[in-house]
């Protein structure tokens, strides 16, 4: 069983996301750590983009940070190397955008990511349509894929069906950023996705709150975390303590 | 399966996320039917010419031909279209093609403020709810098109985020376009973004390509040898390029912003700098980008909004490839001496988009025998940017 499956053996499972080089690149090493110690099962590393377009204000705010703080995908995976070193052993999914992985090479960005310990990947601008490129180099890595609210049913079989590790279903027409209250429909939409798959199925954008969250694992097999995550621990004066209390909040949530 | 290619060669596609994918499959439908649809193509070319006031005229620039002493300087008149600017031909079009979607709101980004007036005019027209995106530095040095665009009953939203400018406004409309798409249409501006954008952007703005072809065959009798074009997006100029293109003995010439000097790192010349100018992805689409190393997004320079982009169009960067093509760049102080020139010479105000393509004019018919044919496309016109050059020229005008 590879990282990601053994993460998936006691669902639901609690997936944050967090950008590595925010607020500082030493405290996110710390923040991830924090988080994998007190309850995340996986952890989606935020690579930063200087045009984040499917972001919200609070995950652009932060990237932003990360950048003029001097965050490269370089540091980033040296990042994760370092997380592995200092024994976390959950799976780390890096989360970023197209173009500064084509810049690294994409040949090198997935050896790198694979060297460095990274379990795979999610492109949010990389649709079915543009994957072929990167899926030739990716090796054994999976390349998670997206569904929306707007996917039309034969997209959603055709994307469905080639899944591996899991999928991420985008819980509302938009961009990241928490709301007042879960999508509608979103039974449905998750029951949907299940027809034509047996992968995991875990459900991000919108979520903020221990209690969206429980309700939300009572239909999928993941939740995910993004701008709550970053928004509380980066507003905190005690970002990793923040953390761990965040993360267990959430695990408590999903019991 | 797509209806119609989603590349140029190497460049191009669809490099968005899932939830805009569908939105953009039923766009590239509702275009393919359209432009099987004879009611709507009698529609849009009725429009065209009861409203945008097309064909616009094909005017011989005597007095600047004859102050440059060598080649014959035609202009094709978009400044003349109604609203002033080329923009307008691709807004009305994509505004028929919303109707046809049945979606009732429309969200558009804006550099120099053409595009936002064009896309608010539609609107208005048609009867559709918009918004314009623009970033902060946009809407202080386009201040007129600012007000013309709350006048058209547009809401102006500013972007402060990221550098301010045009690629900020796209990343702000494209969010819009994520959270409303069952509703909204996005109408991009310029030859840009994801397929099928690039393509349908060249097939409204064909327009000005078709019409100047067959006016300098009727009123010169012959084809010009070299157009010229400026190229921020690049809708513009792939839509007098398109008219060419199947002329192999006619060049084809586009004019990027050189800004402060390409060797200043401050400006928008995406192929004319490899230091910074490297295939990458940005708004959708593949294709030549200026950025840093890590791949992240440069800052870009222009003392003209509407060419201050750090990316340009996918087609171009084929045509750059195949050398069917060529590109150049035309600094800030080049655009504005051509900007006087233009005024001066020929009583035409040029937007100073336009400006970088008269710059290369001046610079190119010197060198070319008087018998020989420049066509350039006057793309908008200045009323625009009055703030900007009273601010650049500071009582120096000539
Ligand atoms: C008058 C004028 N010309 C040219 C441009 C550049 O756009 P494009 O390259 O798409 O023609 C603009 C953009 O705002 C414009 O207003």
């Amino acid at each position: 069983m590879n990282r990601i499956e053994s993460a998936f053996a006691n669902k639901p499972i609690f997936m944050p996301y967090f950008p590595l080089g925010y607020p500082d690149l030493e405290t996110s090493i710390d923040v991830i750590k924090a988080l994998a110690k007190n309850g995340a099962d996986l952890i989606e590393v935020g690579l930063s983009f200087s045009d984040p377009l499917a972001d919200g204000p609070v995950i652009q705010h932060a990237t932003q940070i990360a950048l003029e703080k001097g965050i490269t995908v370089k540091k980033s995976l040296e990042a994760v190397k370092e997380l592995r070193k200092r024994g976390v052993d959950i799976p780390l999914i890096l989360m970023g955008y197209y173009n500064p992985m084509l810049a690294y090479g994409l040949e090198k960005f997935v050896r790198d990511a694979a060297e460095a310990g990274a379990d795979g990947f999610i492109i949010p601008d990389l649709p079915a349509e543009e994957s072929e490129e990167f899926e030739k180099v990716i090796g054994d890595l999976p390349l998670i894929r997206m569904l929306a609210p707007t996917s039309s049913t034969d997209r959603m079989e055709r994307i469905a069906r080639s899944a591996e590790g899991f999928i991420y279903l985008v819980s509302v027409t938009g961009i990241t950023g928490e709301r007042k209250s879960l999508a509608e429909g979103l039974g449905e939409l998750i029951a949907q996705v299940r027809e034509h798959t047996s992968a995991p199925v875990c459900v991000g954008f919108g979520i903020g709150t221990p209690e969206q969250a429980r309700e939300v694992g009572k239909m999928a097999d993941g939740v995910i975390v993004g701008s709550a995550c970053v928004k509380t621990i980066g507003g905190s004066e005690k970002p990793v303590e923040t953390a761990g209390e965040f993360a267990r909040s959430f695990r408590e949530a999903l019991r | 399966m797509t209806l119609l290619p989603t590349k140029f060669g190497p460049y191009g596609g669809q490099f968005v996320p899932e939830t805009l994918m569908p939105a953009l499959i039923e766009l590239e439908e509702a275009f393919v039917s359209a432009k099987a649809d004879v009611q709507f193509q009698n529609e849009f070319n009725k429009l065209m010419a009861s409203f945008v006031g097309r064909p616009t005229p094909l005017t011989y620039a005597k007095r600047l031909s004859e102050k440059l002493g060598g080649a014959q300087i035609y202009l094709k008149r978009e400044d003349l279209a109604h609203t002033g600017a080329h923009k307008i031909n691709n807004a009305l079009g994509q505004a028929l093609l919303v109707k046809r979607m049945g979606k009732q709101r429309i969200v558009a980004e804006t550099g120099a403020g053409q595009h936002g007036v064009a896309s608010a005019t539609a609107a208005a027209l048609l009867g559709l709810e918009c918004v314009v995106y623009m970033g902060e530095v946009d809407i202080a040095r386009q201040e007129p098109n600012v007000f013309r665009m709350k006048l058209l009953g547009a809401e102006v939203r500013p972007v402060s985020s990221g550098t301010k400018t045009l690629k900020d406004a796209i990343n702000e409309a494209i969010r819009d376009w994520v959270t409303n798409v069952r509703d909204t249409h996005y109408l991009l501006g310029s030859a840009l973004g994801p397929h099928p954008y690039p393509t349908i952007v060249r097939e409204f703005q064909s327009v000005i390509g078709t019409e100047a072809r067959e006016q300098m065959l009727l009123e010169v009798g012959r084809l010009p040898d070299t157009v010229i074009a400026c190229v921020g997006g690049g809708s513009n100029a792939i839509g007098v390029f398109s008219g060419f293109v199947n002329d192999e003995q006619v060049e084809l010439i586009g004019v990027e912003a050189g800004g402060s000097g390409i060797e200043t790192g401050k400006h928008a010349a995406r192929f004319g700098d490899p230091s910074k100018g490297r295939v990458g992805v940005i708004h959708g689409t593949r294709t030549y980008v200026l950025q840093d190393e890590d791949g992240q997004i440069a800052e870009t320079h222009s003392v003209s909004a509407g060419l201050d982009y750090a990316a340009v169009g996918p087609e171009h960067a084929l045509m750059r490839d195949n050398e069917r093509a060529f590109y150049t760049s035309a600094t800030d102080t080049e655009a504005l001496d051509a900007f006087q020139t233009l005024c001066h010479t020929e009583g035409i105000i040029p937007a100073l988009e336009s400006s970088h393509a008269v710059a290369e004019v001046i610079k190119r018919a010197p060198k070319m025998r008087k018998d020989e044919i420049i066509l350039v496309n006057l793309s908008g016109r200045g009323d625009k940017d009055l703030n900007t050059v009273i601010k650049e020229l500071g009582g120096s005008e000539k």
